[in-house]
């Protein structure tokens, strides 16, 4: 089959590999009709990720048809439609019974690798490092789906691939970053990262009931769509203004928004000397990430507010504020998104037609054509948001 | 979820490495440990001399790198640049034995016989000055004089810190365990009751399951069990092994024939986790590795990443209990780095 590979820092090649096959008793294989590069696949093209392998197949945003199930799989058959969700996760163990799928104790056979980095490992992710289990990935025209009783949503009502293949990833990962917030009504929430992510995360504050969305972002055809959208009520191009935080006081009557969504993660991008300073210490590999957003949402928040964050670190960051965080009574919730939780519920809200995910869409290419989508995405050419392969 | 693991290279780590640790396992201990470990924890011998001479290591150090020529002019050398890049690079070398004493919360004697070498370094510089061209030759003898102190205090640490871990060794011999050469410990809870679990692993042929190198494990009778592990190059180890210990829901332990290739013994306990969370598994392993050219193929057998192989082991425990299989991913699937990648060459590994 053909598959989306990393070969190299900022090297995608499109190549010939081996099918897929059953592993695992709970496996099913799916034919991949649709797929997307996310955000976070950005890390691993910039080499920002550890434990990568030259060929390693990448993508953990995909759908398809399945073609052959394990054993043990009853609930799917072959010929079903299946939106699959990132995160691997067993179903059984103590994380996964307690929801946290992105947790589960069971789908990292390289938790060694994680628990050296981390502490203690979370689950497997499709295509995302060695340390992340080293599943290969969904960019391809097959992948080998473990655990596939309990991970894929089938999908059974007639909705096109565009409007449910973001239950994958960033669709529940945007919803997850908002409902982390707490939202009440009256509130304001500041979402940092117009990207995919930080698209849906604007778009489920609204539908949890948010007052004002304030959507921060440098690209001005980034923050047109939150705002014509994802229904953000404010928009601020922080290039335009000397300080977010100050600009956020005046916003929000000097309290601060009530709740900060980092959707940006660990290559942040920003001004002045901070910026400098933490683009020299990650080149010279004194840190591994840069917290621009981070630092800012802790700052900017009201005190007592919830900061939610859901854009990806890796490794070790400089100046944390803690002393902010802490003596502001600041909540701070992360995770990556415990996706089986909630594509159900998601699904709902797009048949009700509460929302429709492909407005984040900009760019579909074939799957051979995936090298010049991870570079019209990464250098953000022609307005590039979203890209979506068709295998 | 946790799961850790340690190799120690000698006894006296092994010292160290258990007085962090308290709970059920304590009562197991001999009680000559507790004692050493009582005394180590409050800080013994040499300890506090250490600290003394690190952070007067880096005083100097920063003023000599600060301040060379100041530096220079008070032992009465010639305050030229020759001088302070010498200078310099003397403040360097004490900053580093500085650091390096510091760090190591239970002080090893290394680091301050790298300070002895360095003092002694030091009296060789101020020899030559004294036979040349000391501008103030008095300085130059009160400076001598003050290192060869120093080197003194430094010298006497070491010796105190030396004596302090062969003084540990000692007493874990006379405690009357082998001397396992290394040892390796983790932890994990098992979302199965303790019961269960325990069944599971006291029926020994099902080990090679989830323990990689094991080949096949024969159960003899009640006690005995004859063990077949692969070792590299297609090689194989057999020995046989007895259970030691047998507390049904509790413990397991067992331990290698003497004449075993590979001495070994190993220790597996149960408990129930809080709030019925299932089962906390703690297993601990030693091994003994022979001498020789097979004794190191063997070692690496069994110790090839030691902090990956019992953990890693332990966990493919919890997935057999948990999931009824080994969890395999395209990069575990076969040994060895290659691309997460399907294998062309494997069999489909489950029966239709």
């Amino acid at each position: 089959m053909k598959a989306t590979c990393w070969t190299g820092i900022k090297s995608i090649e499109v190549r010939d590999v081996p099918d897929p096959k059953i592993l695992n008793k709970r496996d099913a294989i799916v034919r991949i009709t649709s797929t997307a590069i996310c955000g976070s696949d950005l890390h691993l093209y910039n080499g920002f990720v550890p434990t990568m392998e030259k060929g390693d197949i990448l993508g953990h945003e995909f759908m398809g048809e399945v073609v052959e199930v394990g054993p043990a799989v009853k609930n799917l058959k072959v010929g079903d439609r299946v939106v699959v969700p990132f995160p691997i996760a067993c179903g059984i163990c103590a994380a996964c019974q307690a929801e946290a799928y992105s947790l589960c104790e069971n789908s990292n056979p390289n938790a060694w690798m994680a628990e050296k980095a981390w502490g203690h490992s979370p689950a497997g992710i499709f295509g995302y490092s060695h340390m992340l289990g080293g599943f290969a990935g969904g960019q391809a025209q097959y992948a080998r789906v473990p655990f596939a009783d309990v991970g894929p949503l089938k999908i059974e009502n007639g909705l096109s691939d565009e409007q449910v293949l973001f239950l994958s990833d960033i669709f529940p990962t945007g919803y997850m970053g908002a409902e982390m917030c707490g939202i009440q009504r009256g509130q304001v929430i500041a979402v940092w990262g117009a990207g995919p992510v930080g698209q849906f995360a604007i778009a489920s504050a609204i539908l949890l009931g948010a007052d004002r969305v304030i959507a921060i972002d440098r690209f001005p055809y980034r923050l047109d769509a939150a705002r014509d959208k994802a229904g953000a009520t404010d928009i601020l191009n922080y290039e335009e203004v000397d300080s977010v935080s100050e600009t956020l006081k005046e916003m929000t009557g000097g309290r601060g928004p009530d709740a900060c969504i980092d959707a940006v993660g660990m290559e942040a991008h920003g001004h002045g000397p901070m910026y400098v300073y933490d683009r020299v210490k990650q080149a010279a590999k004194l840190e591994s990430d840069r917290p621009i957003a981070l630092r800012e949402a802790i700052v900017s928040c009201r005190n007592g507010g919830v900061v939610s964050v859901i854009g990806v670190y890796g490794g070790f960051i400089d100046k944390f504020p803690a002393g902010s965080m802490m003596n502001r009574g600041l909540t701070i919730r992360t995770g990556q998104c415990h996706v089986q939780r909630y594509m159900k519920r998601l699904l709902e809200h797009i048949e009700r037609g509460d929302i429709d995910p492909s407005f984040v869409i900009t760019h579909r290419l074939p799957l051979s054509e995936a090298p010049r989508g991870y570079e019209m995405f990464v250098k953000k050419e022609d307005n590039c948001e979203k890209v979506v392969l068709t295998a | 979820m946790g799961t850790t693991s340690r190799t120690l290279d000698q006894d006296t780590r092994g010292q160290t490495d258990r007085a962090s640790r308290s709970g059920p396992r304590a009562s197991d201990r001999p009680r000559a440990r507790d004692q050493v470990e009582s005394s180590r924890e409050a800080g013994g011998t040499g300890d506090s001399l250490a600290n003394g001479l690190g952070w007067f290591s880096i005083g100097l150090g920063l003023a000599q790198i600060a301040a060379p020529r100041g530096m220079a002019r008070l032992i009465g050398v010639t305050d030229d640049s020759r001088s302070a890049a010498i200078m310099r690079t003397v403040g360097m070398r004490e900053i580093a034995a500085g650091i390096g004493i510091l760090s190591q919360p239970h002080h090893r004697p290394g680091w301050l016989w790298g300070r002895v070498a360095g003092d002694i370094m030091d009296l060789a510089l101020l020899g030559t000055v004294l036979s040349g061209n000391s501008m103030q030759r008095n300085r130059t003898v009160v400076a001598t004089a003050a290192v060869l102190g120093v080197t003194a205090l430094d010298v006497l640490c070491g010796q105190q810190l030396e004596q302090r871990s062969e003084g540990n060794g000692e007493s874990s011999r006379a405690e009357g365990r082998r001397r396992s050469k290394s040892e390796v410990t983790a932890n994990l809870t098992i979302n199965r009751p303790p019961e269960e679990v325990y069944r599971f692993w006291r029926q020994l042929d099902n080990l090679p399951q989830f323990m990689q190198h094991l080949e096949s494990v024969q159960v003899l009778d009640d006690r005995r069990s004859h063990w077949v592990a692969r070792a590299p190059a297609g090689k194989r180890v057999e020995w046989d092994a007895v259970i030691t210990q047998d507390r049904p829901n509790e413990l397991i332990g067992w331990r290698s024939d003497e004449d075993a290739q590979v001495r070994n013994e190993g220790t597996v306990r149960f408990r129930p986790a809080p709030g019925g969370r299932g089962t906390e598994v703690s297993v601990t392993l030693r091994y003994d590795p022979p001498a020789g050219v097979l004794g190191a193929a063997i070692s690496k057998l069994f110790l090839e990443e030691p902090t990956k192989q019992i953990p890693d082991d332990l966990r493919r425990f919890k997935q057999v209990m948990e999931l009824g299989e080994v969890m395999l991913s395209d990069a575990t699937v076969r040994p060895g780095p290659h691309p997460a990648q399907p294998d062309a060459d494997l069999e489909q590994e489950v029966e239709r």
